[in-house]
């Protein structure tokens, strides 16, 4: 999508993941989640690509769906350059070393029988031969990278704190020299001291290693820290995708003015215009017809009703889908005055 | 799952006292067993008489300084018999949970990590559930000859589908853990899941389930031998010696006390064992890192 880029690290088309509703006796199949549905994005090596949304709107399916933790509906997922959307399970894990997960439960995703040395040093097992001191190098050099230090290999999970176990995980994505991590919500379980050490040791690293990041949030704020570019999700699909200083500066989505106009801000005194949203979030079993975000949009006309809008470039490098929006677009939707709120 | 729940250290290298003092069941439970085993081992040191010697001109007396436990109708020396009896109930118990265990767990393993297995296996095994092992064992050693390893096999066989259940519900709990996932994601293959993330999480509760399984086998071999079709008849077990007793019981109360009293001894500190290890292996009730 960015046009000049060079081959991206990971480019995704059309993914589709529906989980079926099963019911009765035979387990036949009542309905479908759609859980993702037509999400598309290309990732370039050394940056940031965050998926927000709400909860629910399918941003860590795909991350699960790109790592084939779970198998995609339809789609194409080319990891450097490969499909991997079709592969099987043996023939998916010589991929597993391109693209690591960082994980959201820092306590959770370290297995508590095992040292420290042993979770690290995994995948190096997987992927590379080498002997037991050699492995034991790697694992202290990647400790060290991610502000450990070596010894603690020898330690087991609930010997460290919070934001020292998630470096753990780190490391352990880092450990096999991926060129994609993708990290799930990875400082949401922190504490926001904590979070912001994190935070910059995955930006230190993807200078370092010119990773690039798939990187899942809800959080806006953690997202205009470390994101180059942004999508937004709704619903099982991407409604508005740019880079990360136009979207904050002016969202060209309805949902994404209202998402990120209801994110807090830290100044209390501050006033400002903000476009508010009301209702839930309609099923994902049933999604409304035409646009998903129609049944709760402020500025809905009947087109959004009857005709899904289509991911269209506005100008170049931002990409939204509304019918409300034309061609060189570049502010956000003026709110109606009965819509918003100091 | 909070990072300062460590284990005292004092408890994880406490004196032998003060592990006696947290966990009693497990001490006199296990102190009972090991008893019963030394005694087992030792059986022909420890009776000085042989258990199968008949001196008919003895038959049917009381306790005393002779003939400890007394004698059978045939004259032949309770204590004897007893302690002889005991290195069936001990290697019956012990083979049965071990070959059900082992069994079980693989299966278990399968079942719960190969998603696609599940169902048939399953159904198996609620079908091998359903099949009552003194059944089972009276038509096994009816069609072959009596001999202590039919009885095993004959016990183990309906005790595999509870350790089955069991593997299952552990690993399918186990591997919804992201750790797995990571696995996984690590590249690391099936085996290697199987044996380094979910096999160690499913110890402990086997462990405390080897400890029933050992003592519902030991009841069912002594209620075989009772029955007369567990091991041939020409050792002494203490479900024969009761069964053979019970034509005397008004007579020679000592013929079935001292076999019956060792039967429920040694029952009971299997399970006194079981329950302090459950205990102690409980996750909630204790870290066991």
């Amino acid at each position: 999508m960015t046009a000049a880029s060079p081959a991206p690290i990971l480019q995704v088309e059309n993914l589709q993941k529906y989980f079926p509703v099963q019911r009765g006796l035979l387990r036949r199949t009542v309905a479908q989640i759609q859980a993702v549905d037509g999400v598309s994005f290309t990732i370039n090596p050394g940056e940031t690509l965050c998926l927000v949304g709400e909860s629910g709107c399918g941003k860590s399916t795909v991350g699960k769906l790109i790592l084939r933790f779970i198998d995609p509906t339809g789609g194409r997922i080319l990891l450097g350059g490969e499909d991997i959307a079709g592969l099987k399970p043996d023939q998916m894990r010589r991929h597993r070393r391109n693209a690591q997960m960082v994980f959201q439960d820092p306590y959770a995703s370290l297995n508590p029988r095992l040292t420290a040395g042993t979770i690290i040093g995994e995948p190096l097992e997987n992927f590379e031969t080498l002997s037991a001191s050699e492995r034991e190098q790697r694992v202290a050099g990647v400790l060290e990278k991610v502000g450990l230090r070596g010894e603690a290999m020898r330690r087991y999970p609930f010997e460290f704190s919070g934001g020292q176990r998630q470096r753990l995980g780190i490391a352990r994505a880092l450990v096999v020299n991926p060129q994609l991590i993708i990290a799930d919500e990875p400082v949401s379980a922190l504490d926001v001291s904590v979070q912001a050490q994190v935070l910059n040791l995955l930006m230190d690293l993807q200078d370092e290693f010119k990773l690039a990041y798939l990187f899942v949030s809800h959080d806006l704020g953690v997202v205009e820290h470390i994101g180059h570019r942004v999508a937004v999700m709704y619903l099982g699909r991407i409604v508005e995708l740019a880079p990360k200083e136009d979207l904050f500066e002016a969202a060209l989505h309805p949902y994404s003015q209202a998402l990120i106009d209801a994110a807090p801000l830290p100044d209390p005194r501050a006033r400002r215009r903000r476009l508010l949203v009301e209702g839930d979030v309609p099923s994902p079993i049933n999604p409304p017809s035409g646009c998903r975000f129609h049944t709760r949009c402020v500025f809905a006309i009947p087109r959004c009703m009857a005709e899904e809008p289509a991911l269209r470039e506005t100008v170049p490098g931002r990409f939204v889908a509304c019918h409300l929006r034309e061609p060189g677009d570049t502010a956000p939707l003026a709110i109606p005055a009965a819509k918003q709120s100091a | 799952m909070a990072v300062d729940a460590a284990p005292a250290p004092a408890a994880a290298r406490g004196s032998l006292a003060n592990f006696a003092w947290r966990h009693p069941t497990i001490v006199l439970g296990g102190t009972l067993l090991l008893l019963t085993t030394l005694i087992a081992i030792f059986a022909p040191w420890v009776a000085s008489q042989d258990p199968r010697f008949m001196a008919p001109v003895n038959r049917l007396q009381a306790p005393s300084a002779a003939f400890w436990f007394g004698t059978d109708n045939l004259g032949r020396d309770i204590f004897a018999r007893t302690v002889f009896g005991a290195r069936i109930s001990l290697v019956v118990g012990l083979s049965v949970a071990i070959i059900s265990i082992v069994i079980g767990l693989a299966i278990g393993l399968a079942a719960g990590y190969y998603r696609k297995f599940d169902s048939v296996i399953m159904r198996v095994m609620d079908g091998m559930m359903a099949i009552p092992a003194i059944l089972l064992a009276i038509a096994l050693v009816s069609l072959n000859r009596a001999s202590v390893g039919i009885v095993i096999v004959a016990i183990a066989i309906p005790e595999i589908p509870r350790v089955v259940r069991l593997v299952r519900s552990v690993v399918l709990t186990t591997r919804e853990q992201p750790y797995v996932e990571a696995a996984i994601g690590g590249g690391s293959r099936d085996w290697k899941i199987i044996g380094r993330h979910l096999l160690p999480s499913t110890i402990a509760p086997l462990v405390v389930q080897a400890t029933y399984i050992t003592a519902s086998a030991i009841l069912t071999e002594a209620a075989l031998s009772f029955l007369g079709v567990g091991v041939p008849p020409e050792i002494p077990t203490w479900g024969n010696m009761i069964a053979s007793s019970r034509l005397f019981l008004a007579r020679a109360p000592w013929t079935i006390f001292f076999p019956g009293a060792c039967l429920a001894l040694v029952i009971l500190a299997v399970n006194l064992v079981g329950d302090g290890l459950r205990d102690r292996l409980d996750p909630r009730l204790r870290r066991r890192m």
